[in-house]
């Protein structure tokens, strides 16, 4: 069964026709072609998905795209404006906060939301807010120290 | 997924005629961080989603009657995030930060949560402990059911399939109440607890007597899982470092947990005493803090700003 939705994605607007069992994170990446956001473990625990809705993070592996329907998202497209990259996304270039690069969108979109509500996270602070954001290169020490450094990239 | 229907009712009228139009084929969806994942999974195969995330009104945190009211559409977040439940209850604040991660408590709701009914949650056991009840509304009216006849089975409620769950009511305190909420978590923050354990002790005006205590038990049974025979140990009897030893013995009778990655049977029996010793104890340390809070409330805020987290 189909069902015709609108979505805002980084800014523009779509007007779709979906399944009603499609995945958020299946749109963004197949019908939007947006494959920044990656699909992990597909439950909801790795992080990979993170994407924002209205300004909140969630995880598009378990956001049917119908009940997307009218609301804002966010994925790692759309975090640079006028191709200027983000605060945290430049703080991950500068501080090595990658390895093979997999989970980066998720980590990129989560430490996003972080620095939103709370511009100078101290260290425990970051690991409370990105405990749901996996590495499996474990580079955390490197993603702590790009998050707890992006606001030296704040104009 | 098999194909189904998404209706997107925008009052509690026209949900109550949707779920009536399709019966026990249809489900309720407000976050689907469970529902989802469990279609995915070809456990539910609803053949309507009647989505609740357009109906307003149904998520607010107040104060009602001397206890709190919670509304069912409320998610984990606002609870979690709710300065009003902060300040009067701390500890549900605690549990619901327990939660998955936030991802997940952006999107799962109170009421949600509640009607999911799996024994690893976190709120489940704290609220027990606080003596809550849970208002579910159907076409015919609503009832109100305390929480402790609540849950029936693994993923089982009392509810019908025509019931929301649309508030929860946590009654008011008594004097010299507090609460904790311990979770057990060996692996990693964002799991389901090995053991979890709350629990709600009243002490009298003298803070020598246990007037009254809520004990409840998480992961460790097809449901959570009420401590009575516990609380029956403690309740009228002096206070004394002994005695939450002997009510956490007592507490691993009640208890029936399976063995699987994040522990034996035999070693959450133990943890489930373990565990509400503690939590005990860290009750009675937070009725302590209330009370030096409220002899001098300057010196106390100093002590909570140091240990203050985001």
């Amino acid at each position: 069964m189909n069902k015709k939705i609108k979505l805002r994605v980084n800014g523009k607007k779509h007007e779709l026709e979906v399944p009603t069992s499609r995945l958020l994170i299946d749109c963004l990446r197949y019908d939007l072609g947006l494959t920044g956001t990656k699909e992990g473990c597909s439950v909801g625990v790795c992080g990979a998905c993170a994407v924002l809705m209205d300004g909140e993070m969630i995880s598009a592996c378990l956001t049917l795209a119908v009940m997307a329907d009218g609301h804002d998202i966010t994925t790692v497209e759309g975090l640079a404006k006028n191709g200027e990259l983000n605060p945290v996304q430049k703080s991950f270039i500068q501080y090595g906060g990658f390895q093979c690069g997999i989970c980066t969108p998720g980590q990129v979109i989560a430490a996003t939301a972080l620095l939103a509500e709370n511009p100078r996270p101290n260290e425990d602070e970051i690991k409370d807010w990105m405990m749901g954001n996996l590495c499996r290169c474990t580079g955390y020490y490197k993603i702590i120290e790009s998050i707890q450094k992006a606001h030296q990239f704040v104009k | 997924m098999i194909p189904f229907e998404y209706r997107t009712p925008k009052n509690l009228k026209e949900v109550h005629a949707t779920l009536k139009e399709f019966g026990s084929d249809a489900k309720l969806i407000a976050g689907g961080t469970s529902l989802v994942i469990m279609m995915k999974q070809r456990l539910v195969r609803p053949s309507c989603l009647v989505s609740l995330r357009s109906v307003r009104g149904l998520n607010s945190i107040e104060i009602s009657d001397g206890g709190l009211r919670i509304g069912g559409l409320a998610t984990h977040r606002e609870v979690e995030s709710s300065s009003l439940l902060r300040r009067r209850l701390p500890m549900l604040t605690e549990t619901y930060h327990h939660v998955a991660t936030i991802r997940v408590r952006n999107m799962a709701t109170v009421g949600g949560g509640l009607a999911h009914a799996d024994p690893n949650q976190d709120p489940p056991p704290s609220l027990i402990a606080l003596g809550a009840t849970v208002k579910a509304t159907s076409a015919d009216g609503s009832r109100v059911i305390p929480m402790d006849d609540f849950f029936t089975d693994y993923y089982e409620t009392v509810l019908n399939p025509d019931e929301i769950v649309t508030e929860v009511f946590v009654p008011k305190m008594a004097a010299n109440t507090a609460g904790a909420y311990l979770k057990f978590l060996p692996r990693t923050a964002d799991d389901y607890a090995t053991v979890s354990a709350a629990a709600v002790l009243t002490l009298d005006k003298t803070h020598k007597i246990i007037s009254d205590v809520r004990i409840a038990l998480g992961s460790v049974g097809v449901t959570p899982i009420r401590a009575t025979a516990a609380e029956a140990i403690l309740r009228g009897q002096p206070l004394k470092a002994e005695a939450f030893a002997e009510a956490g013995e007592k507490a691993k009778e009640a208890v029936d947990p399976v063995s699987d990655f994040r522990g034996s049977a035999a070693y959450k029996k133990e943890m489930a005493g373990v565990f509400v010793r503690r939590a005990l104890e860290k009750a009675l340390a937070n009725i302590r803090q209330q009370a030096r809070v409220k002899a001098s409330p300057k010196a106390a805020k100093k002590t909570t700003k140091k240990g203050k987290k985001h």
